[in-house]
Order: C-alpha cells, then structure tokens, then sequence
C-alpha cells in the first residue's frame, strides 16, 4: 500500500498526515481526523452527503482524492461554530425550520448552504432549489430545508 | 404543558454540529471489513466456489461460502414474534444461499482487514453455477410448470386470501347497474434512506454485540439469536441514531450474518457496510402490486358491488410477505362501503426479484393508487362529479370495522376534503380544466386514504418504558420505540413532561436502544409509536408523578392525593399553593438521612385498541403533450392524525411522504432486464429520486379530532402521508388530458405510449 504525506488546513488548522493514495478525501476526514458529519451515503458523488468547502467551493468529498488535497483549505460541518460553540446562523435556521430530521443528509446540505450564503448574493426560490439540488433527502421534502436557506440568507442581506 | 407546541427537536443541536453519531461514526477502525460475494444470475444452484485466490490476497482473513454456513433456515421480518407457530413469519432465508433465487442473492463473504482486501477477495471468488430457469412477473410465476423458488409454496404461492361481504354474484344481477373494469400496476421502489444498512459486531460479555442501523433492535435481536442458533439473551443490539429506514431497515437485514461472520474469526471486531447498489437490490423493496378492479355502480354514482384481485410480487424471500398484500386488501372494503356486495382475492407471489419487505404505508400507496384511479374512472363513466362519487361511497361517520374494532368517530374525510379542495380551487379548476385544448394543458387530482395505527388486533402492541429522576428533579426516558428521524424522541419528551409535571427541558430521552439496558418495545413501525407510546408514557409517568408527590406528603405531611405538579412545581389543589420546586423535592429525597430514595417507574403497557387515520391529497399539474412531460405545480395533503404532539414537527413529516409520493407517482422504479433478471438502474444516478427541483411548495394541513382511545388524542402520522400523491397526480394527468394511465410512476415513456393511443400525438 503506497502513502503520502497530505498536508492541507482543515477547519482553520494546519494538518498533515499519511495517507493510502487510493483513499478518498472523505475517508482520510472521517478516519484520520474523525470529522464524523462528513457522511458517506452513496461513495459515487450522487447523494451529497459527503459535501464539504475546498477553497471555496463544495465538493463531494467521496470522489475527491485524499493526495488531492494537498495545500488546500477544507471546511467542513464541524468548523461552523463560533469560539464558544455558538450555531452560525445557518445551523440555528435548520433548527427552528425543523429541516432535519434523520440528520443524514444535513452536513452535506448545511456546507452548500454556507457556499451560497457566502456568495453575499439573492437568489429566487427556484435558483436556491437549483443550486441545492446536489443533495438527496428522503425525509424532509426539501421543504423545511429550502425554507431555511432562503430564511437565512435574507437576514444576512438584511431583508428579514 | 407542551404537548401541542412546536417544540424543537431534542436532537436537532447534535445533528446540525455533526455530533449525532451513526453506526459508521461508532465502529472502531480495527474493525475487519466483511464484503459479500452476489450471485449474478437470476435463480440455479451454486455448484462450487474456488476460494483460493481469494485466500491467497494479502489481507484477505477469512472466506466464508455458502457450503459452510449452518442449514438453520430464518425469518426476517420485523414483526413482533408470535408464539402461536401458525402465525409466525416464514422462515425461508439461509445466512448465505447454495440455491440463489434473484440477481444480487449471497452466495459468500470474504473478511479482510480492510475494505481493499475483502473487495479485491470477492471479486477472486470464482463461483459456478447449474442455472435455472427463472420468472420476474407474478402472474407468470402462478402458471402450472412456472420456475418454482421454494418447494413447499405450490406455483409461488406465498399466500392467499379472499373475502365476501354480502353476495356478489347475486349483486351485480341488479338491472341497470354500470360496470366499470380496470387494472393498475405499480412499480419496484426503494426506502433510498441516505443512510445505508450498516453493522458491526463483536463478542464481549460472552455475547455478540452488534451495533446496527436499524427500526427494531430488540425484534433484531430475536432473529439473530434464531438465526445463530443462540439464546435470544447471547445477543445484544444496539441502536444509535440512523440515517432513516422507511421500512427496509424493519427487517432484519444483514445483522445476523454480520453476527455470524464475527463468530467465524473468533469474536473480533467485523463491520459489514452495504453499499448503495447493494441497497438497492439485496435490502428489501416496496411490493410492485397488480390489482384488477370491477365495479358496478348504480346511475347515480352508488357503489353496488365491487370485485379486487391483487397479485403481490413477492420477491425471493418472503420477509413481511403477504400481510402488505392483505392490508391493501383489507382497505378495499373500508375505505369504500358497497351497499351490497364486495369480493377481494389477494396473492402473494415469489419470484427471482429482490425480496420486498415493508415500506412506509405497507400497501396502502399501491391499493390507495388503484382504488383511487379506479373511482376517478367511474366517475368518466358515469359521468358524475368524482369528488361527490368519493363522497357518496366513503366509509361513513360511525363505520365500525368488524375485526380490528376500529371506529370512524368524526367526519374526518370531508373535513379533510373540505380544506385540501379550497387549497386548489378543485371544484372550479377541474370543471374549467376538462374543456382544454392545445399542448400545454392543466389540471387537478386528488386522492383519499384511511390509514390503521399500529398492528393490534393482527399482532401484539405493547410498550413498556422506565422513568428515573435524577438529582435536580430532570428524568430519563428509556423506551424501546425508536428515534429513525421522525422526531420520535422529542414527542416522548413532550408527553413526559406533560404526564410526570416537569419541564421540557427537565426531560432527556436516551435515543439509544440497547436490549440489554433499554426496556423491551418493538420499534418504529406501523405509524405506531406515538400512539402506542403514548400509553405506556402516560402510565409509568403517573406511576412516577405519584412517588413524587408521595414524598412531598412526607415532607409536608398533606395527603398527596390533594397535591399535583406541574411545570416542576409541587402545588396544593384547592389553593394552588406552591409547596417546593421538583429540584429541591428530588435533591432532599436522593440526601435524605432519613428516608432517601430515587424516584423511578417502569413497566410494560399492552393497547387493544387501534385507530383509523385519514387523509386526502389535492395537486395541481401542467402537462405539455407534445413533450409528455408533468409539470407539478401545486400539492397539498391534510391529515386528521388527531390531536398534534408537535405541529411543526407534524407538517415536517407530512411534506417527506409527500416527497416519496411525487416520486412513487412520477419518476421512481427499480428496472430489471427481462433477459437476466438483472438490475439495470440500482444507483442514485440511474433511480430518480426526487431532488428539490422535482418539487412544488409543498402544503400540509390538519383536522385535529382527538383521537378517544389515545391518552394523548393522537394517531397514525408517520407513513400516512405516502398514500394520496400518486392517485392524485394520475388523476390530475386525466383531468388535464382526457388520458387514464393505469400504471405508475407516469414517466414520459408511459405518457408518449398513451397519449398515441388516445390521438394526442
């Protein structure tokens, strides 16, 4: 089994550890650094999951090579909370919309949202379901979950 | 009191941080990794396997196949066990199979310690195969000389059963009646949970251990015990949060070979992780049902004599079997009330297909879908209102269902009818609507269903709970009624605090089960667990309340009879006199020098009762003709589940069923090559769930009649929703174009086919 060293900043942290160059970004986050939300629902880049920020923008971390992210800046569920552990907004909002249910879908779905919310832009409802639409969820409807994103994103515009 | 608001979830802070754990989340990394090896033809015998390549990969531990597993045959459906062997589950499943009877059936495993080796070993697996001949449709599989799956079921035949009420030949023989004729089919659809059916086991205590993704631990732990040949009490379960079941993860799955396969290396750790095509195939599926429907209905719309037969496609095992079938049949006569005569026959059928098992609603989608379309079409027929058609034949106000004792108390039905038609405008939209011309047409369906609570009188409801006060006057709930997502935990703590007199937040629910700790209950099924929890929350929390104020009569020398609590506050009756808080009753009780004591409560609680839920659903479509493509625009369900434990919560869990119903109506279906029996869309690409596109908004609304037999005035809400979308959309296509489609989801490929056979294109 061939391993190379992955260096790469994880949730504001400079890490660095060996990896199987065959693992994917979403193995070396759950085993090595135990960042458990990032959740594995398909391994093949069609439920969402697995969705965390690299520099940026998302990716499902399940068909993304560990050795890939070498120097990047990853994000993921875990590094939303203030210093004291306060919910960022958008945590808060998926709470009090009651858009989680079983929870499984909610990491990969909370990171997009964080990726939109980001952009500083308004979307219409309907550009929110497309940008959304990377994610499965078989509890929820999308409803509570759309409801939330449009919820947070207006208070962030100030037009709450 | 706090039953009734719209509370936030208790789990809602752990699974937005990521702190929720999952099975995945709990195993250690030592774990040996158990890959299965799936047979890759439809139905034969396996003739050998060759092991030693296998054997041969670094890493590879151990091989294990289908020549070495006991010959203990199993049942694996999670129903309560009945200890009358005449009523007990079909026990047709082998921990791995010599004779293979689907596409995607375990022949063997291969345990690596890692998830490279044990793959790399399956495929060095060189399995060979006597192939025999094989049949994928049910009404095929009961023909004389039909491939036969399992000796002692005759032409495939799991089960059958028929009833008559009244006489139905002689009540067609009325003059003047219409007949109106039909069949509709439904298809294969998956739970798609997006958590995969996932365990590990090892053996500690002496016993095997085995943490897994499932509805029912302790109905789990029963057939693991069977299955391994062990005392039910050598096997401990443990259930964590899940990633959802819908159904497919009320079965026993993959626990007991996951057991077995610990076991086989000596009780070391063993995880075996399905993967989602394996899901897709080798889990269970939703029954596809054929139901042939006549009626005979009067010129004016009355419902005189109705005729169903059902073939339920079974699959290759039987795990729930025939009690879908039945329960679908067993709606037919409820939900309509002929006024002379109605005759079912209901079939259960194996077949070289994946197994199916339960899946939210059991039945009620597919018999809701043919019902449904059937009365739509009489309607066309007869040419009356099918709204009023509806109205005219539904089970009536008082209707009392002879076996289970059901009782339809209130005016549920048009209640609920009343507030999804003014939701759509369906009265004026589906008149304007039928005149259309052009390609890009509009129009409006809708769909009624009733819905039973639990299982009693068919199986054994109980629930049985305990209750310990801590400290500060807060208390644990341990209840064997699971948490799947549903929200199921937060309505417990609801009712503990109402019943027991604490505050919400004073209540804290272990959301694990764990057979060896958690009391024994059954789980998440049947829409059952709020109502029957209810009962046993509302038992030992009064047993509990009662010990509470016993010791403030101590402390106060007043008769605890004339105290109460609530809101954590000890009070006199009559003068509503505030005596202490919960917190200083409990602390002096747990220091006391002279009299300490720990207040706890438990017991087991058994319902014979049940009750009817109901519902309707409204949706409005756009159809382009030209391009055969269904444009939902609007969907509204309303439900009378009762009295609502948590509103928010309640709205929540109808828009999911809603979810599953526009895919049942319009997109899902697990496909299979006629040639092979081979799977050919069993992955998320290929499947099309619905994603948030597919989606109008989605509205959900309520009657709120307390339910009488509940403690807490609720029932059924859990799977209900699942029930009216896919009648309502098809019934909308018909409305839009004139076209009935009998058969769903109503895909393009469908609509192109009928729409050519009606002159539209």
């Amino acid at each position: 089994m061939e391993k190379k060293l992955v260096k790469c900043n994880i949730n504001g942290k400079d890490v660095e550890t060996y990896v199987d160059v065959r693992a994917s970004l979403t193995d070396m986050l759950r085993n090595d650094y135990r960042l458990t939300s990032v959740k594995k629902g398909c391994e093949v880049g069609e439920c969402g999951a697995c969705n965390v920020i690299i520099d940026g923008e998302c990716f499902n971390s399940c068909i993304y090579l560990a050795v890939w992210a070498e120097g990047k800046r990853i994000r993921t569920l875990e590094g939303l909370l203030g210093p004291g552990g306060e919910l960022s907004d958008i945590q808060q909002a998926f709470v009090d919309e009651a858009a989680v249910q079983c929870g499984f879908c909610t990491p990969g779905f909370i990171m997009t949202a964080v990726e939109i919310l980001e952009t500083g832009k308004e979307y219409t409802r309907d550009e929110l379901r497309k940008l959304l639409s990377g994610h499965l969820c078989r509890c929820t409807g999308y409803e509570n979950i759309l409801n939330a994103v449009e919820k947070t994103m207006k208070q962030r515009l100030g037009k709450a | 009191m706090v039953v009734g608001k719209s509370v936030k979830r208790v789990d809602a802070i752990d699974k937005v941080t990521g702190r929720a754990r999952y099975t995945d989340d709990l195993a250690d990394k030592s774990a040996l990794i158990v890959k299965i090896c799936h047979s890759t033809i439809a139905h034969g015998m396996v003739k050998s396997i060759d092991t030693s390549a296998a054997e041969n990969i670094p890493g590879v531990v151990k091989v294990i196949t289908c020549f070495d597993v006991p010959n203990r045959p199993f049942p694996t459906a999670g129903h309560p066990w009945s200890t009358d062997p005449h009523h007990q589950d079909v026990a047709d499943r082998m921990l791995l199979n010599r004779h293979v009877r689907y596409y995607g059936d375990e022949v063997a495993v291969v345990i690596g310690e890692d998830e490279v080796a044990a793959e790399q070993g399956v495929r060095a697996l060189k399995v060979e195969y006597d192939e025999l001949p094989f049949v994928l449709d049910v009404q095929e599989a009961m023909q004389d000389g039909a491939p036969q799956l399992h000796e002692e079921f005759k032409n495939n035949i799991l089960d059958h059963t028929g009833y008559e009420v009244g006489n139905y030949e002689e009540a067609i023989q009325e003059p003047g009646l219409v007949k109106i004729e039909g069949w509709y089919n439904t298809p294969i659809v998956q739970h798609c949970h997006i958590e995969n059916h996932i365990c590990f086991a090892e053996e500690q205590f002496g016993k095997i251990v085995i943490v897994s993704s499932t509805q029912i631990p302790h109905i789990v732990r029963r057939i693991c015990g069977q299955a391994l040949g062990l005392p039910w009490g050598k096997v401990r379960l443990i259930k964590p949060y899940i990633g959802g079941g819908f159904g497919n993860k009320q079965d026993a799955l993959y626990e007991p070979l996951c057991g077995y396969c610990c076991q086989q290396v000596g009780g070391r750790l063993v995880k075996l992780d399905v993967s989602r095509e394996e899901t897709f195939v080798s889990n269970r599926v939703r029954h596809a049902i054929r139901y042939h429907i006549i009626t005979y209905a009067r010129p004016d719309g009355r419902f005189v004599a109705r005729r169903l037969e059902a073939f339920s496609n079974q699959g290759a095992y039987a795990s729930h079997g025939h009690g879908v079938n039945a329960k679908g049949a067993g709606a037919f006569k409820q939900i309509y009330v002929d006024d002379k005569a109605t005759k079912v026959d209901a079939y259960t059928v194996y077949t070289n297909l994946p197994a199916a098992g339960a899946m939210r609603a059991y039945g009620i989608p597919q018999v809701s879908f043919a019902i449904e379309s059937s009365v739509e079409d009489a309607a066309k027929a007869l040419g009356i209102d099918s709204l009023k058609l509806r109205q005219m034949n539904m089970m009536p106000v008082g209707y009392t269902d002879s076996f289970s004792k059901n009782v339809n108390y209130f005016d549920s039905l048009n209640q609920c009818i009343a507030k999804g038609k003014a939701y759509i405008d369906y009265e004026r939209k589906h008149e304007e609507y039928a005149k259309q011309t052009g390609p890009i047409r509009r129009g409006v369906g809708m769909a009624i269903f009733w819905y039973n609570t639990a299982v009693w009188p068919i199986a054994l409801e109980a629930s049985s709970c305990r209750m310990v006060m801590n400290q500060d006057g807060s208390v644990q709930l341990e209840i064997g009624e699971t948490e799947i997502g549903q929200g199921a935990d937060t309505a417990f703590a609801q009712m503990v605090a109402d019943t027991v007199g604490v505050p919400f937040d004073k209540v804290h629910v272990l959301t694990t089960q764990d057979t060896d700790v958690t009391p024994f209950g059954t789980g998440a099924y049947a829409s059952r667990q709020t109502y029957v929890a209810g009962f046993a929350i509302h038992n030992i929390g009064t047993q509990l309340k009662n010990k509470v104020l016993k010791y403030a009569e101590y402390m106060t020398g007043k008769p605890a009879e004339t105290l109460d609590m609530a809101e954590g506050v000890v009070f006199e009756k009559e003068t509503q006199e505030q005596l202490m808080t919960i917190d200083e009753l409990a602390t002096s009780a747990l220091y006391s020098l002279d009299q300490a004591e720990q207040f706890s409560a438990e017991g087991t609680t058994q319902i014979k009762t049940n009750a009817y839920s109901f519902g309707c659903g409204f949706v409005e479509v756009e159809v382009d003709i030209p391009m055969c493509k269904v444009k939902l625009l609007k969907m509204i369900n309303v439900h009378d589940c009762g009295r609502l434990i948590n509103p928010q919560l309640a709205e929540a869990q109808v828009h999911g069923g809603m979810s599953m119903a526009i895919g049942y109506g319009m997109g899902e279906q697990l496909l299979f090559d006629p040639k092979t029996g081979k799977p050919l869309n069993n992955n998320l690409l290929d499947y099309k769930l619905c994603t948030m596109m597919d989606h109008p908004d989605l509205k959900a609304e309520f009657v709120e009649n307390f339910e009488p037999t509940s403690p807490f005035g609720t029932k059924a809400l859990g799977e209900p929703p699942t029930c009216p979308g896919a009648p309502a959309i098809r019934n909308a296509i018909l409305n839009a174009t004139g076209v009935s489609v009998n058969q769903t989801p109503v895909t393009p490929h469908i609509l192109f086919e009928r729409f050519k056979e009606e002159g539209l294109l």
